[in-house]
């Protein structure tokens, strides 16, 4: 495990001292500062102005939060390629879980050397350290980078580091400097009660912590897939070939992994790693397990070629990596006599494949909903998911020898027709216009009375009168009123207000 | 002209006029709309595995949707149905509404609708879901005229209808007619209601549809009412129709014209 502290990235190669500043309570404070500000005699927390008397040539920068948390969301996907479990410690700090990833690089050493130098390379300031707890590994970080703590021998790496390490509360460290308790060895060979009560129990849990007893649990930035395979490139890669090629073999490794369990990909995610450190993943979902490759294969196919942004590989991919992020156990179904199986299936398969070009949720299949406002009575969903739901779903029967009572296209939102004058009050309309078109009114049916759900918090609303009108070119309109007259369409006085009106849907 | 030349000439005519001969009995896997006059004229029904143009007249969106459910219903009626859409569709003509879908005898589980963001990735996703023959049908709605829907597409349209045996309905509302290897063409507005009673103000679907392109024979104009419960076509049943129609459904000369001069 190791931690990242990154105070100013040491582009800036001049004795010029710079500095990062940062406003807190009403003051200008020095944020972080460079190596040069430091022997200078300049201190992080010192305001400005006191900065600017002691070294008057100074270039400050404004402190940017939300750049430097993505730098190190950048950093950490760029960890990926070490451990899938990366954790991040704002605001300058990342947790891994080698747990069983060490020998892939060499051993811990190097796996430490390999990653403080290519972050080192790049012009951050980097302390690592490996120990067998997340607290243990950034106590020692503070104040011992390049350590191996090995399971079981933290209370040795750590005791000697001074108590500002642990990263506690600042007045927890004064005080205990104060109590002349100056080395965390210090702290813990006192009794644990009498720090507790000093100092509360969450500190003696960090330094129970810190010392290797007990580990805080690190919460990873992504959920650990089910299944990773990846290939590592000596020389980076960069041709589209080689890059389809590549997914090809990975996704052939990937089923013969699952194949062994019986499970297939339900979603699935290829990374690129390229070699300036930037990390691209593509992700397809499919609406059942995948088990052949080909398949696999041909969804990130599809969608590879309808990114906006394309796959960019700059000076060249050194790490392709294929995960399944979910899968699901494959049910064999006997394929040969029921037909019915197959074509779901293909179906399917059909639906997996335009979801991958144009995105899921515009594949979409229909669900009855329990309510009788028009627009509500159903639900789309996305059809990788919903696709067996939707087959069995029970739709309301129609009623035999009943012409259509509802609209074939329905608008989701009501557009509003100007209606010059109604016969009676609560009657239809003679002529309405819509679309700046006038429309004659010559056949009504209805008023059917549709009231709001008012038992739902958000249900208050008009009640609506329909009515299924023909105009004198036999197109048929569905049409509502929106309000009661007289009891709902009232102003402040009480007196009547013409209603609105609406065209709501269009018959066939 | 020497003698070589005239065989050839004359088998060639030959061909033509057997390809073009006119049988009285009806093609091989004909699906029969119900209506016999549309029926006799397209010689036992719509063929399946081929492509079918929708035009609404003008922007009657409503009747030229009924009616290419209908022929949606009649081509593949148990078999899952793909509608692909435009974004700009849902709000310039509404939704599909499940509900109005099972009054017209249709069954909303069969659906799968997919919008897509323009009518590149419509007509892509069209011939896509083309190419699978777990389908029975597919409908492309396409609103206004666009230069991508121009003969090659519906070429490719066609191609892959026939390859999977899957019939394409093209809907095409505002857009006017252009030449396309579409097996039907029909421009569809909607008809009056019957005269009657005050009791029996309203009816099942009615729809005035223009056959303008028939590749097997001559073309037509039919009132078509839509059974729900049959899940068919027929003829509206016979009423006392006024001598003259009147104006107000009769088509704009210009436009009628142009509507020849494409077809």
């Amino acid at each position: 495990m190791s931690g990242l502290p990154l105070p100013l990235a040491g582009e800036v190669k001049q004795d010029i001292p710079s500095v990062v500043v940062a406003k807190d309570h009403n003051a200008i404070l020095l944020h972080s500062i460079d190596e040069a500000a430091v022997s200078a005699g300049l201190s992080v927390g010192l305001p400005l102005a006191n900065a600017r008397a002691i070294c008057p040539e100074l270039t400050v920068y404004d402190a940017d939060p939300a750049a430097d948390a993505k730098t190190l969301d950048d950093i950490a996907d760029w960890c990926d390629r070490f451990t899938p479990l990366v954790a991040l410690d704002a605001p300058y700090g990342l947790f891994l879980d080698i747990t069983g990833c060490a020998h892939l690089f060499g051993g811990e050493r190097a796996l430490l050397q390999i990653a403080t130098g290519a972050l080192s390379r790049r012009g951050f300031a980097v302390s690592a350290a490996i120990a067998g707890t997340s607290i243990a590994a950034r106590t020692l970080t503070r104040c011992a980078s390049g350590t191996i703590a090995a399971s079981g021998e933290e209370a040795e790496a750590t005791g000697p580091l001074p108590v500002a390490a642990l990263g506690a509360d600042p007045a927890i460290t004064t005080g205990l400097r104060r109590a002349g308790l100056k080395t965390i060895g210090d702290v813990a060979a006192r009794a644990p009660h009498e720090i507790s009560a000093r100092f509360g129990a969450a500190f003696t849990t960090l330094l129970g912590h810190a010392l290797g007893r007990g580990d805080a649990p690190i919460s990873p930035r992504k959920p650990l897939p089910d299944y990773i395979v990846e290939k590592r490139f000596p020389e980076p890669i960069a041709t589209d070939t080689v890059v389809t090629l590549t997914l090809q073999s990975l996704a052939r490794m990937l089923v013969a992994a699952m194949d062994k369990q019986g499970k297939g990909a339900r979603q699935l995610e290829a990374s690129f790693f390229r070699t300036d450190g930037a990390v691209r993943s593509i992700m397809v979902e499919t609406g059942r397990p995948v088990t052949q490759p080909e398949l696999i294969d041909r969804l990130f196919r599809e969608r590879l070629d309808s990114l906006n942004d394309p796959l960019d590989p700059g000076f060249g991919f050194d790490l392709i990596r294929l995960a399944a992020g979910r899968t699901e156990l494959v049910v064999q179904q006997q394929r040969d006599l029921d037909a019915n199986v197959h074509d779901n299936d293909r179906l399917s398969a059909l639906i997996d494949r335009i979801a991958a070009r144009i995105g899921g949720k515009r594949v979409v299949v229909h669900l009855p909903l329990q309510s009788h406002i028009p627009e509500r009575a159903s639900l789309a969903l996305p059809a990788q998911h919903h696709l067996a739901a939707a087959g069995a779903a029970a739709w309301p029967e129609r009623v035999a020898g009943e012409p259509p009572l509802r609209p074939l296209r329905l608008f989701e939102r009501p557009e509003p027709i100007n209606v010059p004058f109604a016969t009676v009050p609560d009657g239809p309309p003679h002529q309405f216009t819509w679309r700046r078109a006038l429309h004659a009114v010559v056949r009504v049916e209805g008023p059917e009375r549709i009231a709001m759900e008012w038992w739902k918090q958000d249900g208050a609303s008009l009640t609506r009168d329909y009515f299924r009108v023909e105009d004198a070119e036999g197109q048929r309109f569905w049409i509502f009123r929106d309000g009661l007259y007289e009891s709902e369409l009232t102003d402040e006085e009480g007196e009547p207000v013409p209603a609105k009106w609406y065209v709501h849907g269009l018959f066939a | 002209m020497n003698g070589a030349r005239m065989s050839t000439l004359a088998s060639l005519r030959g061909s033509i006029a057997r390809i073009e001969a006119p049988t009285d009995t009806g093609l091989p896997n004909r699906i029969a709309l119900g209506h016999a006059g549309a029926d006799a004229m397209l010689r036992g029904g719509l063929a399946p595995a081929t492509l079918h143009e929708v035009f609404a007249d003008g922007h009657q969106a409503g009747a030229a949707t009924g009616f290419i459910t209908g022929l949606a219903g009649r081509l593949s009626p148990r078999k899952p149905l793909v509608w692909v859409r435009q974004d700009f569709s849902d709000r310039e003509n509404g939704v599909l509404s499940m509900s109005g879908l099972t009054e017209l005898g249709l069954d909303p589980r069969l659906l799968v609708t997919v919008r897509a963001a323009d009518v590149d990735a419509a007509l892509r996703t069209a011939a896509d879901a083309l190419a699978c023959d777990a389908l029975g049908a597919v409908v492309l709605e396409v609103w206004g005229n666009v230069r991508q829907l121009d003969l090659v597409a519906s070429r490719k349209l066609t191609l892959a209808a026939q390859a999977a045996g899957v019939s394409a309905l093209l809907l095409r509302i505002a857009a006017t007619p252009i030449p396309s290897t579409a097996e039907t063409r029909w421009i569809v507005r909607a008809a009056h209601s019957p005269p009657g009673s005050a009791s029996t103000v309203w009816g099942a679907p009615r729809f005035d549809a223009e056959l303008v392109r028939n590749r097997h024979g001559p073309v037509g104009r039919w009132i078509m009412e839509w059974k729900c419960d049959e899940c068919q076509f027929s003829e509206p049943p016979a009423y006392p129709q006024p001598l003259a129609a009147t104006p107000a459904h009769r088509p704009h000369q210009a436009q009628a014209r142009a509507v020849r001069l494409a077809s």
